[in-house]
């Protein structure tokens, strides 16, 4: 089936995303895809920790993702994609289209040269660029940050 | 004498500027701790506030949640530092007695902290 959920959250795994998310989709898997993760035992340690035992955690390079996304979004498991940047999401919808058609701008904070669109949400120029492209090339993405929040579609983000 | 040890307060939204006040309010100890939000930053700027509060003296940071984003910024900038100790799990009975307790070293302020935080879980 398509991956549950696409989400975008520079906090990457966090209460809003095993709870807030996890719970109401019923999510079976969460692949956090992240090089600095992926290669530090002591951090996936930390994130392992806020993911009850049903949940299976994957840490993924964006290397490794881009050649296992297509699996992904054939397999059984209800999915959870999880990047901590627009870049890495933008990479993997360029490796398949298909199983990540909705994009989840779920906390994207402030850091120089950014600018607020939402609460949750602050964007460069260029980020806001890259997001109309993914959407150009057949995404809908939208900012929510949690399921009982107005999804935000990009049309509307400032 | 050693220098003092400090507490620094690491939580979501308000709530480490609230147990601050709460705890300065109840022992009229200030300047002990200092409180630092997640709020509207990103990882480097939470690391960036993090570091700032601790400011290379003896800490013990006090964290609320043992996993999450205030936990993950704290230990990748603090981790291994002999001079930090971190407690997650933080409330207000632990900072009350932390306070009257700063000529410790972080180590030992840190295991008095947690004893203190299970002593005051009671169901009366």
């Amino acid at each position: 089936m398509p991956i549950a959920l696409c989400r975008i959250d520079d906090r990457l795994i966090h209460g809003q995303v095993v709870l807030g998310w996890g719970r109401p989709l019923g999510i079976e898997r969460i692949v956090l895809v992240n090089d600095e993760v992926a290669a530090s035992p002591w951090e996936q340690e930390l994130y392992r920790m806020a993911v009850p035992a049903e949940i299976e955690l994957r840490f993924a390079s964006i290397a490794a993702a881009t050649s296992a996304v297509v699996a992904w979004g054939t397999e059984a498991a209800r999915t959870m994609l999880l990047t901590g940047d627009i870049a890495t999401m933008v990479a993997l919808h360029a490796a398949d289209g298909k199983a990540l058609r909705e994009v989840n701008l779920g906390g994207i904070h402030h850091r120089p040269g950014r600018r607020q669109r939402l609460p949750y949400l602050y964007l460069s120029d260029n980020e806001r660029a890259d997001l109309a492209i993914l959407e150009a090339r057949g995404a809908h993405v939208s900012a929510q940050d949690l399921p009982t929040a107005p999804a935000v579609p990009l049309r509307d983000i400032p | 004498m050693n220098e003092a040890v400090r507490g620094v307060v690491v939580c979501h939204g308000r709530l480490a500027a609230a147990l601050i006040e709460a705890a300065e309010g109840i022992t009229g100890v200030k300047g002990a701790l200092a409180p630092v939000s997640n709020t509207d930053c990103d990882r480097g700027t939470l690391e960036t506030r993090i570091l700032e509060a601790v400011n290379g003296r003896p800490t013990v940071v006090f964290v609320d949640l043992a996993s999450g984003s205030c936990l993950v910024a704290t230990l990748a900038r603090l981790r291994g530092r002999p001079d930090v100790k971190v407690v997650t799990g933080v409330n207000l009975p632990m900072l009350v007695d932390f306070v009257f307790n700063l000529e410790q070293t972080p180590d030992e302020a840190a295991e008095r902290a947690v004893s203190a935080a299970f002593r005051a879980i009671k169901v009366p």
